[in-house]
């Protein structure tokens, strides 16, 4: 087994435990009548899988959850984990008009109800067509982008292979989230379902290594590509080699691997960098016991990636924030382990010594271009190292490769994978068959006017932080 | 899935859902965006002689932040010409035509009768709906509920049309009346095929208390109107099964009052309805949710095993008898899961002042939240439900039934046993 599924030691930690817990039946219902059931509603245009979310909230309300779990994993296949992990407060949520005097509905939390229900009673919501279409798709990276295209292949009655490096797939949303968000068995449950719908999935299976790609070119007609990041960046600073300096998305791997009371957590943990990575292993070194866990970022506050909410979370937490700390030098003491950084404090021009055990680094995530260039020498990569993909097909400069997820928009979320995932499925579809999508594009359909329902939204409405 | 189709009368439709009579269904517009979103038939708004409407039409009763519990209305019928209408029905009965499309009338003599039934069939209606229900405005002019008031009158308006009709004739009830079943077993006297029921109820719904004029308001006046949406679901289900029941009613049924989501219309279906017609609800939400009513039934169908909403038609009517059949020996008790209580103590206050004195406040054990819990002396409990119902968190108070130490025995029994000798009196209650 490559994961912590067991949760009996948990006791020892129970600030991992889920930080927002499942509604009761009784919470869901009223929270759910609540809901005023707009029409072309602003939350499902703030949706990059452009769930019909008062669609299957007043589903819930009526008590009908099979239907509710459908009409959300229809549009995404990942709703469960989506529930957990995304940033309601810059999405749906924030988009909810009973925000402006009110609270917005708390539509993250009502969606995991209805996928909850049907996930825990083993009951099947989505049916792949009887009659296959006789095309075979690969594709590469089993992470929130691979699984949302295979699943809406699957739909449309084609035969989908993942092949996946790691011996799980799930890619992010099964050793990257953090824990006290969601456990690794709901990605894996996810997973479940996808081969539910007649996906084939080849886990520790490298393409390029394992299989080379003329090999799937020789048996699929289109291949998507879902490779996500490369493994971290370096600092490039002396000391990088030390013991207790680790990737911090290594040491929320080992969160998901080991049991908790092993995963390796220091007194002082210094965490280098200002994204949502390094607020996830600054929150989570924390939680597992850390007696200080300190954010060291080289601007001030306002030019963190870090969601402001999240950042505000972590010092609920008890986290501390360090800003303009540029590191310069990691200290390693006389057994080659991590004692300090040395930083220049960018505004004052000076330098000090910031002590710790254990050093996380989360500054950022390299670009796959060397591996996506090895398997396609010709494909195009815009400046950053992106795939360029036709935004509304997510096909690549090669018409019969498409992709999506972090490999093609720099790294966002998970339902920003699952979206351009589905998305480009749709556009695969197309190329093979020819066929446009037709959906029912019914006016008076539930949801946004004239949207076929499952097709993503091309442009999600952002909310800004407030 | 299962199947949701019905036969209605000789009308077909792919589900049980149909649109009522009523502003939704004035035009070829909204019955296109009704059927595309799903509906499975729309009784056109009753269609007669043009009137004059007044502006100022609708009004709502709001209940603790909950819109539109209740709705009336003084908005007349079509106030477009019959010819307009029936065009528009043709045209869209040749779009749709797998969906069932009946024509609502209300006209006053025989020839006007027959005049609209021979232009409904030339316009391909599947059906008819004789209006015999409004409760505002056009019953001061002798139509509408005036008729439906005067079960002599519903006979030979009835058997008038039923002379003309080569299609299947709706007749359309109200509720304010003493008994509906005299005017439902009219309407067969008079040959109709169906009943649909219930109209509005006639009411006031609210009056503005800094104006003292009652709404909806016009030029500062009001008048008596429509009652219908959530609030009067419990009156339909009552006159709905009343007919249902009634050997000399003995028609098929389409159930409307209040119905608003695939509960509702279950509940409608269970008292022996094979339609239900929705319009209160599309008037606050649209036509959009009949998507629910659509997968919620299909998925309550599959978890109880049924293979066709005709299965569901009537399943609950057994369980309706006259109070003198109900089992006097049967007894039930209040139970509490102290895991649960919340401390709100509003079992007891609404026992102790509201009902029968059975739950006492007593001190709570050292180990529980606040000084005070709610207890049952189960031996005086009548068994009432009232503490389970004002108990705000599901699943706390539950009835609890006792077991049963006698035969059953119901007030009918119960006098043959007195007269016989046979039994005691039972003793008042203290």
């Amino acid at each position: 087994m490559d994961l912590n599924l067991n949760d009996s030691a948990h006791g020892a930690f129970p600030l991992m435990l889920e930080k927002k817990p499942p509604l009761s039946g009784s919470a869901a219902l009223a929270e759910s009548m609540r809901c005023l059931f707009c029409f072309d509603a602003p939350c499902i245009k703030s949706c990059p899988t452009g769930i019909d979310v008062p669609a299957f909230i007043k589903k819930i309300s009526t008590g009908n959850m099979v239907g509710a779990a459908k009409t959300i994993l229809e549009s995404n296949i990942l709703g469960a984990s989506c529930a957990r992990v995304c940033p309601t407060e810059v999405l749906c949520e924030g988009a909810c008009v009973l925000g402006a005097d009110h609270e917005p509905i708390a539509i993250g939390r009502l969606q995991r109800h209805a996928t909850d229900y049907v996930m825990q009673r083993g009951i099947p919501v989505l049916h792949p067509p009887a009659v296959r279409s006789g095309f075979r798709i690969a594709v590469i990276g089993g992470g929130p982008a691979g699984l949302g295209c295979a699943a809406k292949l699957a739909l449309f009655g084609h035969q989908v292979t993942i092949f996946e490096k790691n011996l799980l797939a799930g890619g992010l949303n099964t050793y990257g989230v953090a824990y006290y968000k969601m456990k690794p068995q709901v990605s894996l449950q996810e997973v479940e379902l996808v081969k539910s719908l007649g996906v084939e999935i080849r886990t520790g299976t490298f393409v390029g290594r394992d299989i080379s790609l003329q090999d799937i070119l020789t048996t699929h007609a289109a291949i998507f590509v879902g490779v996500g990041l490369g493994s971290g960046k370096k600092l490039g600073v002396p000391g990088e080699e030390g013991s207790g300096v680790r990737d911090a998305l290594d040491f929320i791997r080992d969160i998901h691997q080991l049991p908790l009371h092993k995963v390796a957590v220091g007194r002082r943990v210094l965490v280098v960098g200002g994204g949502n990575t390094a607020i996830d292993a600054l929150v989570q070194a924390k939680r597992l016991g850390a007696e200080s866990a300190t954010l060291a970022y080289r601007r001030n506050e306002e030019e963190m990636s870090a969601y402001h909410f999240e950042i505000a979370a972590a010092r609920g937490d008890g986290c501390q924030f360090l800003f303009h700390a540029m590191p310069r030098e990691i200290l390693l003491n006389a057994d080659g382990a991590v004692c300090g950084v040395t930083f220049r404090d960018a505004k004052k021009n000076s330098d000090w010594i910031e002590p710790c055990d254990q050093l996380l680094l989360a500054i950022g995530q390299p670009m796959p271009s060397v591996l996506i260039k090895q398997l396609f020498a010709d494909i195009a990569l815009n400046e950053e190292g992106c795939v360029v993909v036709d935004p509304s097909t997510g096909q690549t400069s090669i018409p019969h490769v498409f992709a999506g997820g972090d490999c093609a928009n720099g790294g966002k979320e998970v339902v920003n994978a699952v979206g351009e995932g589905t998305k480009a499925a749709l556009g695969i579809h197309q190329y093979l068959t020819g066929k446009g999508m037709k959906f029912p594009r019914q006016s008076s359909r539930l949801g946004v006017l004239g949207s076929p329902s499952g097709a993503g939204i091309l442009n999600p409405v952002r909310v800004k932080e407030s | 899935m299962a199947d949701l189709s019905i036969h209605f009368a000789g009308i077909v439709a792919p589900n049980p859902f149909w649109l009522a009579s009523g502003p939704p269904t004035n035009t070829a517009r909204q019955a296109h965006r009704a059927f595309e979103a799903g509906w499975g038939g729309i009784v056109w708004k009753t269609i007669g002689e043009p009137i004059v409407n007044v502006s100022s039409r609708y009004s709502a009763l709001s209940i603790g932040g909950v819109r539109m519990a209740g709705f009336n209305n003084i908005e007349l019928i079509s106030d477009r010409s019959i010819a307009t209408n029936f065009r528009e029905i043709a045209e869209i009965k040749k779009t749709w035509p797998d969906r069932a499309l009946i024509a609502s009338l209300m006209t006053d003599t025989r020839a006007n009768w027959h005049d609209l039934i021979k232009r409904g069939e030339d316009a391909g209606v599947d059906g008819f709906e004789l209006n015999f229900g409004c409760p505002h405005g056009m019953c001061e002019r002798g139509m509408g509920s005036a008729v439906g008031q005067n079960p002599d009158v519903t006979e030979e308006i009835t058997s008038w049309v039923m002379a003309a009709a080569s299609r299947p004739v709706l007749v359309k009830l109200t509720p304010n009346i003493t008994n509906i079943v005299h005017a439902a077993r009219a309407a067969r006297r008079g040959g109709a095929n169906a009943i649909s029921l219930i109209n509005t109820v006639s009411s006031i719904i609210r009056v503005d208390l800094d104006s003292f004029v009652a709404e909806p308001a016009l030029d500062g006046a009001s008048t008596h109107g429509g009652y219908c949406g959530p609030a009067v679901k419990p009156i339909a289900l009552n006159m709905l099964q009343s007919c249902a029941q009634d050997s000399e009613v003995g028609l098929p049924l389409s159930g409307i009052g209040g119905i608003a989501t695939w509960r509702d219309a279950a509940e409608f279906l269970a008292l022996g309805a094979t339609s239900v017609q929705v319009c209160t609800a599309v008037m606050h939400h649209g036509f959009r949710i009949v998507e629910d009513m659509i997968d919620g039934l299909n998925f309550y169908l599959d978890s109880k095993g049924m293979k066709s909403v005709s299965e569901l038609t009537g399943r609950a009517l057994p369980s309706i008898r006259r109070w003198e059949n109900l089992n006097l020996n049967y007894q039930r008790v209040a139970r509490i899961d102290y895991d649960r209580c919340i401390r709100c103590n509003l079992c007891h206050i609404a026992c102790e002042d509201g009902a029968h004195q059975c739950i006492d406040l007593v001190d709570a054990p050292s180990d529980c939240v606040g000084s005070k819990i709610p207890k049952i002396r189960e031996e005086d409990c009548v068994g009432c439900n009232l503490c389970q119902i004002v108990c705000p968190v599901d699943g706390c108070i539950s009835m609890v039934d006792l077991p049963a130490d006698r035969e059953p025995m119901s007030w009918n029994q119960y006098q043959s046993l007195l007269a016989d000798g046979a039994i005691a009196p039972i003793p008042p209650h203290p």
